[in-house]
């Protein structure tokens, strides 16, 4: 069983790495990678977020949404597929306003950390799209929570790595045009072409 | 005068303001949709109608949304719409909708949509707005079609599905370049485009962090070695 879980999370962290492998997250990987401290900070949120609203998602699909879904109610015949993506998006927002207030009064410290990033994250597609490739897989609640831990931990480890990276090369003299973003773009290519060799790897 | 801002909304993101190359939005959905040129023009037009009607409703309500809940409100807006795009794929498309996959829904928090909406149409009239969201639109577009021309003609010899190069597999002269056709390959496509429009528009270039200074010329040796 142990063995099971630990296998979803070595997928998700570095076969399917949500932002090396699924290309998620792409716009704020890209424009917050320039210190490590402030990627670690985001990369943080980003996973108490995932872990957050994947399983909530998980049971709104499986309780609610999907075919059939309400027959606990009573009810039969339903398919409420089509709202979808906006109840999701709707329990990202509401969770990161939560999870906002929530810090804001019991763990200043933390918020003061997290705490201009946490707006961000609500149009971080790596979010949303955690929960969409949750509904393509079919998991199960607690396969979920696995789930959700894993694709922000795979999205935090990524974003520090390209900090560092470009901390690095801060000192390197790189021709004019492709200063800043130009190489961010070249590194990330070539970070994910190094990512796809985990590629083979079946577990 | 109001011809001249409308030429400008629409014709400053193509090139000169583009959302992908300066301004860092909407990378996500970019890159995995561009293996296939009919895949990405689809998307191109999904995203650029979301963005010119969102853009379009948000500035019609603009008076009327309260600060505290904007983000909510303008979620709500934009997921409307990307469910109509998405519903409308199925119906019409079945085909590159599958494709497509999850990333019709990622049109919901593809930063462009969301940055516009917040950057111009919470503060400009609707048409302009509107203007805004379709010049936007294309200006994602141009960087799409451009990375998907040359993922499709050089990673498998076609466009649009059509054979150009002839492949050596189908008796043909054409080596395809695998490499283009795995999706990282985009990222350095998008990298070279961005150099190549810097190298056109040089107030593009970004300031170095810091100034490397210059070699010291001084014949003293001694005073070198304490400098060192």
């Amino acid at each position: 069983m142990f063995e099971h879980y630990l296998n979803i999370f070595i997928t998700t962290v570095f076969i399917e790495n949500i932002a090396l492998s699924l290309f998620l997250g792409m716009c704020t990987f890209i424009a917050i990678s320039k210190k490590i401290d402030a990627a670690f900070g985001l990369g943080v949120a980003v996973i108490v977020v995932c872990l957050l609203t994947v399983p909530l998602n998980n049971l709104i699909y499986n309780y609610i949404l999907r075919e059939d879904a309400l027959t606990w109610l009573g009810i039969e015949g339903t398919n409420l597929e089509f709202v979808e993506l906006i109840s999701y998006i709707g329990v990202i927002a509401a969770s990161v306003q939560i999870l906002e207030m929530f810090l804001d009064k019991y763990v200043p410290a933390l918020y003061n950390a997290l705490g201009q990033f946490l707006p961000l994250i609500t149009v971080n597609c790596a979010i949303l799209g955690a929960s969409l490739f949750m509904v393509e897989k079919d998991l199960l609640f607690t396969e979920s929570i696995v789930y959700g831990f894993g694709a922000g931990f795979g999205w935090a480890l990524a974003i520090v790595v390209l900090a560092g990276i470009r901390e690095k090369l801060k000192y390197s003299d790189i021709p004019e045009g492709l200063k800043g973003l130009g190489t961010t773009f070249i590194i990330v290519g070539l970070m994910s072409f190094g990512f796809m060799s985990f590629g083979g790897i079946s577990l | 005068m109001n011809l001249k801002r409308y030429q400008e909304v629409i014709i400053n993101p193509l090139i000169k303001e583009n959302p992908i190359t300066l301004q860092i939005l909407g990378i996500c959905s970019a890159l995995a949709v561009t293996n296939n040129l009919s895949v990405t023009m689809v998307m191109c037009v999904a995203v650029t109608s979301v963005i010119s009607f969102s853009n379009l409703f948000i500035s019609l309500i603009r008076n009327y949304i309260p600060t505290s809940i904007r983000i909510i409100v303008q979620m709500t807006i934009i997921a409307s719409l990307v469910i109509v795009v998405d519903e409308l794929l199925k119906a019409y498309d079945y085909e590159t909708s599958k494709k497509l996959s999850v990333f019709v829904g990622l049109i919901i928090t593809n930063c462009i949509v969301m940055g516009r909406a917040e950057a111009f149409a919470m503060k400009e009239k609707p048409f302009v707005s509107f203007l805004d969201g379709l010049g936007n639109g294309i200006g994602y577009s141009i960087i799409l079609i451009g990375v998907a021309f040359i993922r499709e003609l050089f990673g498998s010899g076609t466009l649009f599905g059509y054979e150009i190069l002839p492949l050596v597999s189908n008796g043909g002269w054409y080596m395809g370049n695998n490499l283009l056709l795995l999706p990282p390959s985009s990222f350095i496509i998008i990298g070279l485009f961005i150099w190549l429009i810097r190298s056109l528009q040089k107030e593009q270039v970004e300031e170095d962090d810091f100034v490397v200074s210059k070699h010291s010329t001084s014949p003293d040796l001694t005073k070198r070695e304490i400098n060192v």
